[in-house]
This record gives structure tokens, sequence and C-alpha cells, in this order.
């Protein structure tokens, strides 16, 4: 018998062959079309991403100019005072700084690691050019007295690595001590475990509100005949379309001392007018500001999916025997999570890295996580820590995203 | 919805307090927009519904914040309109182009990885803006362009792109091949097909992918705060300054002109869905 006969296309090229060239070419154009978005995404953000969290644990500028002070001290333990030649690798590094100006980053650093080394290094470096050769532990400690308290230069020796992950342990309320052990911040400066834990509730508690709100209204929306839904669709949509600090102000308006809220609330004689309610600068004015701010993004995947319920499914369920709420427990709800499932992530992702809103109603007592980020970023400047805080953000953000990816897909992701 | 006259008490009970409970929750969703206007053309200088107002009486009402607010002295707002509107629109149409064009390759049967690329490129939708604020902010710094119009376009380049990719994607998957096949048997080249025949059939998702980058653009604050110069100030920057020292209530003012924008465009935006619903309708 012969062997199976070869199919040629036009161009001469057995079928298979000019099959895959095809479908290789259709393939090369697919990725050729998505080339440039991703390019750009890729230079302009997941590389500052990258760089974001390469801050987070960058330690080398202080490495870098105290290169002799850290060679010295590698040999020692930290035990009892070092001897000459680390004082002489100090002075080295001291003056050189000194002669170009450049100790004003490092008194900084020093400092957050200890408290007292900003003295100690400006004295030090003040008295620095009189120093005389030989015998440099004798004229540190004459020149300041912590030079011979041993914790200083144990502190100085635990800035030493090029990385570290001492701001993800700040973000946390935890430091290392001069052993280099893991332990607690005092209990008086224990502030972001706090934070964690209020950013966490209020953007679930945000969320668990959302869907008790959407939930009927979608409902309706899905319900109603076309011509009312409509007109009612707009009390969604124009909020979902409006500045967001529109919406804040209205809050603002609204929950201020002397706004409408308050009037009522006096007027109900609730309470006395010289006696009113702080509604606003606390967790409260957070809470409702940002549950109607978030509840469009609730509403409108929640919405898409009861549309495609068919009225019919629920009929059946009530003639088969079923009492209505268990026809919608049975029935209807079990249809309606993928919506919930994509309306809930919404919201909670929004929710855990809002800014504005807590920012201007939240007051002390509302600040989230993300107030924290912005603080130290434009006004402590302590960017590594900002960096630090906003990575373990993205991290708890990306692990929802990821396991509501593997439970619902993000194809259910929604736009109006 | 009136309901058969068969239906139990118990149920006519409960479906009215259902239809109540919706009536607040929309109630809750669109009144706090409504008590700008009012106060927005408030005579006096309280934000406080003064007794002339509630007492319709003309004399409560004035455009003087209005006047204030284009004629003010050492007024920020026509500056910051300006500029707005500038970043607004480059973002915009950056944001269109790169997000259609990523969307038809998404869209197509051959992709490969489909699914890691739509996650990559939705990304900036899913990490809080602070962090991307934080992120462009350090890069932008880097390359020199912080405190640039440039700077903060690229910005809203990055933030405003999922919005596109995900409305044209979802336009895209409606849409029906074998047309852009005949065009291409019929001669047309790959260019000439997009801007005649897919173009044309997929510029509702587009155009309402565009309006979301616009509006992504006009009402992005966070990023903005941290990019922005005195130079690059924006509508959102001078509300949020606003707001962080005092209520006043020219802030109201610039608020009702943003509502009434927002209605306009909720309005095109409306009428683009139904358009883009009619025309997928007509393919199937």
């Amino acid at each position: 018998m012969s062997s199976e006969k070869i199919i040629y296309s036009t161009d001469g090229l057995p079928l298979d062959v000019s099959l895959k060239k095809a479908e290789r070419r259709n393939k090369l154009r697919a990725l050729f079309l998505v080339a440039p978005l991703f390019l750009f995404l890729v230079i302009t953000y997941l590389f500052p991403l990258s760089d974001m969290l390469f801050r987070s644990i960058d330690d080398r500028m202080i490495t870098g100019k105290l290169p002799n002070t850290y060679k010295a001290m590698e040999q020692w333990d930290g035990k009892e005072l070092p001897e000459e030649p680390v004082y002489a690798a100090i002075y080295e590094d001291l003056s050189f700084l000194k002669k170009n100006k450049t100790y004003g980053k490092i008194i900084a650093r020093l400092n957050y690691e200890k408290g007292g080394f900003s003295s100690l290094i400006k004295k030090t470096v003040r008295k620095i050019n009189k120093f005389e050769k030989g015998n440099y532990k004798e004229q540190f400690i004459k020149a300041h007295k912590r030079w011979g308290q041993i914790g200083y230069l144990r502190a100085l020796k635990s800035t030493a690595p090029k990385y570290t992950v001492a701001k993800y342990l700040k973000g946390v309320d935890l430091l290392f001590d001069e052993d280099r052990n893991i332990i607690q911040v005092e209990e008086s400066r224990r502030m972001h475990k706090t934070l964690w834990v209020r950013t966490f509730k209020v953007a679930l508690w945000v969320t668990v509100f959302c869907f008790i709100l959407a939930y009927p209204i979608s409902h309706l929306l899905a319900t109603l005949p076309m011509k009312y839904s409509n007109l009612l669709m707009i009390c969604v949509l124009l909020p979902f379309w409006t500045s967001l600090l529109v919406r804040t102000s209205s809050w603002m308006v609204l929950l201020q001392q002397q706004g409408p809220i308050n009037d009522l609330i006096v007027m109900l004689g609730i309470a006395p007018n010289d006696d009113r309610p702080e509604l606003m600068y606390n967790v409260i004015g957070t809470f409702v500001a940002m549950t109607q701010i978030l509840l469009p993004f609730m509403v409108l995947p929640i919405y898409s999916v009861m549309k495609t319920i068919s009225p019919s499914l629920m009929r059946a369920g009530i003639s088969l025997g079923g009492t209505p709420f268990m026809a919608f427990r049975k029935v209807y709800f079990p249809l309606t999570i993928p919506g919930i499932g994509a309306g809930s992530l919404l919201v909670f992702i929004i929710a855990i890295g809002y800014y504005i809103t807590p920012a201007l109603v939240g007051g002390a007592s509302g600040t989230l996580i993300s107030n924290t980020i912005a603080y130290h970023m434009k006004s402590s400047l302590d960017w590594a820590f900002a960096s630090a805080l906003g990575t373990m953000l993205l991290v708890g953000v990306l692990t929802i995203y990821w396991i509501f990816n593997k439970l619902v897909g993000i194809d259910n992701i929604k736009l109006g | 919805m009136s309901l058969p006259n068969y239906t139990s008490l118990n149920y006519r009970i409960w479906h009215y307090t259902y239809l109540t409970i919706c009536g607040l929750v929309f109630f809750f969703l669109i009144a706090p927009l409504f008590v700008i206007l009012p106060l927005s053309f408030n005579a006096e200088q309280y934000i406080h519904f003064s007794e002339k107002m509630i007492a319709l009486d003309p004399e409560g009402f004035s455009l003087r914040w209005y006047k204030d607010m284009i004629y003010g002295t050492k007024n920020p707002w026509g500056l910051a309109a300006k500029n707005s509107i500038i970043i607004a629109f480059f973002a915009t149409i950056g944001a269109t182009v790169l997000g259609t064009v990523a969307a038809l390759g998404l869209s197509s049967r051959h992709m490969p990885y489909k699914a890691a690329f739509m996650a990559l490129l939705i990304l900036p939708l899913i990490v809080p803006l602070i962090i991307s604020g934080v992120a462009i902010f350090f890069f932008m710094a880097k390359v020199g362009l912080a405190a640039t119009h440039t700077g903060i376009i690229i910005a809203h380049i990055i933030l405003g792109t999922p919005f596109v990719v995900i409305t044209v994607t979802a336009t895209l998957t409606g849409f029906d091949h074998s047309v852009t096949r005949a065009a291409a048997s019929l001669g047309s080249n790959p260019v000439n097909t997009f801007m005649k025949i897919t173009l044309p059939l997929i510029l509702p998702g587009v155009i309402s992918g565009a309006l979301f980058a616009f509006v992504t653009s006009f009402d992005e604050v966070v990023v903005v705060l941290f990019l922005a110069g005195l130079d690059n100030t924006t509508i959102p920057i001078q509300m949020w300054v606003g707001l962080r020292e005092q209520l006043s209530p020219t802030i109201l003012a610039v608020a009702t002109c943003l509502i009434v924008m927002s209605i306009l465009i909720l309005v095109s935006a409306e009428l683009l869905r139904r358009r883009s619903e009619r025309l997928r309708g007509i393919n199937r």
C-alpha cells in the first residue's frame, strides 16, 4: 500500500506546514497588537512598582558612606567596646564625609536606628579637624561620651547590611533590638497594627453595607419594566460618573455640625441644639461616605447578573412546592453569587486602598493605612517606609484578587 | 408595580416594605448630590440653609460664588480647569489608542497566554491608587518628569487603559469576525479593514472606554497629588486643597458645575450603551 497522500496548498507547501505558518503569523499579529500597551505598562508601571519594592529594603546609602567603618567592625563581636582600628576607620569615614559635606543623610539614618546619634555625629564632625593622628579611641570618647557607650556602636554596626527588612517589621510594630532579635516596639508607639486592623475592618464593613443596600435595589432594577428601571438607573449611574471630590464635599456639607442631618436630629429632639453630635472627623463619617460612594460598584455587577436570571425560575421553584423564601434561597440567590463576588471584590479592593474620603472626613480616628502611606511620602519623607507599607498593601490586594480570580473569574467585572 | 389581587396579605406587606427599602436606598444614593446645588446659590457666606432660602425668598439666592469662581482674586480655578482639560484630553487619546489596539489583540483567537496578559493589562485598576501614586512618583522623579504635564498625562494613560481594554474587549466578544475576513478576501489590507469595517462597528465600545478614561483623568487626584507642582494644579487638586482648608461656597459652585458635566457624560454614555446593544443585536 502506498503511504498517505500529502496535500499541498496553493503556495506549494504541504497543507499542515502552511497552516502552521498561518497560525504562527496570526499569533504574532495578536502579540504585535498587545505589545505597545504591554511595553508601555512594563516601563512606566511594572518597573516602578518593582522599584518601589526594592526601595523598601534598600539600605545601601549608608553602607556606601561608611565603608571603612563596616569593614573594621566585621570582626567585632559587640560584647565590649571595640579596639583602636574600628575608631580609626570611623575617623577616616567621618573626616571624608566632612570634607565633602555629605554627612547630613547618615545623621537621619543613624538617628532613626537609635535616638541621640544626631547630636553625637554633629558634635564629633565639628571637632574632627582637631583630631591628632593615633589614639583615636580616646579622642572620640573625649569628643562625645556616647562613643564610649556600647549601645551606639552596636547600633552603628547593625546598619551595615546592604538590604534590610526593618521597614517591614516597623509596619507591623516590630523592630530589631541591639542583638538583632525581633521584638515588639514600646506600647505607646504601637500604631500600625491598629491601622491595619482598622483599614481591614472598614473595608469589610463597607463591603457588607454596600451588599445589603445594593442587593434589593439591584433586584428592583433587574425586574422592573425597562422604562422605569432606566429612570432609576440614573440614581446609580449619576453618582458613579460624578467626581469623587464632589461626592465627598457633599458629605462634608451634610455631616458638618451645622449641617442638614444635624438640623434634623435637633428638630426631632434626639439631641439638644447646643450639643450637636460629631458626625464627621471620625469613623462614622468615613463609613457613611464610603458606603454611599462605593455603592454603585456593588450595584452594577449584581444588576448585570440578575438581569440574566429568568423570572420563570423563581416561579418554577414556587410551583414545585417551595415557599417564596425557599425558592429565593435555593434558586435565585445562588445564581447571583458571581455578581456578588465581583461587586464585593471591587468594593473591598477600592475601600482598602481608599485615601481621599478618609483624609477629608475621617479625622484622626478615621485615617486608614493609605493616609499613613501618604503621610510618610509627603511629610515625614520616610520613603522607604512608605514603600514598605505600600508593598504590604499591594501584596494583600493582589492575594485577594488572585483568590477571587480562582473562585469567580475576573470576566465578571463589568462596567455599566 | 401593581400586584395581582390573589396575593396574600403577608406578601403585600413584604412587597411594600421591599419597595420602601429600595426607595430609601435610592434616596441615600442620589440625595447627597442635590444638597450641593441650592447651597451653591446661597447669598450668605455660610454653608447652611438660611431662613431666606427656606422661605424661597429671591434675596436668599445669588450668583456671587459663581462670580467668585470665575473672576475672584488670585483665582486658581481658571488655570486648574485649563490644566485638567489639557491633561484629560491627551490622556484620553493615549489610553484609547493603546487600549483599543491591545483589546484587538487580546480578543484574537490566536492570542497566547490571554488570561495572563489580560490580568496584567488591567492591573492598574486593581492596584490601590495610593500605591500607583507612590510607584509612579518615584519613576517620574527618576526620569525627570515629576511636576510636568507630560508626567501626569503618562500617569493618567496608565490609569485609563484598563477601562478601555475592558469595554472594547466586551464589545468585541459579540463581534462577527467573518466581516473582516470578507474585507480581506476582497483585497483590503489590515489597516484599511480596521478603519473601514472594524472600527465603525466597535466605535460605541471605544467611545465609552474613552469616556471612562476621560473621567478617570479628569477626576483623578491621588496620583496627581504626588506628581503635580504649582503649575500643574488641576480641578480635583484645587478642590482637595480647598476642602482641607475650609468648606467654602465657591467649592460648591465648582462642584455644581462638575455635577452638570457628569450629567452630560452620563447621558452620552447611556446613549452609546444603547446604540452598542442595538448594533450587537443586529450582528446576531
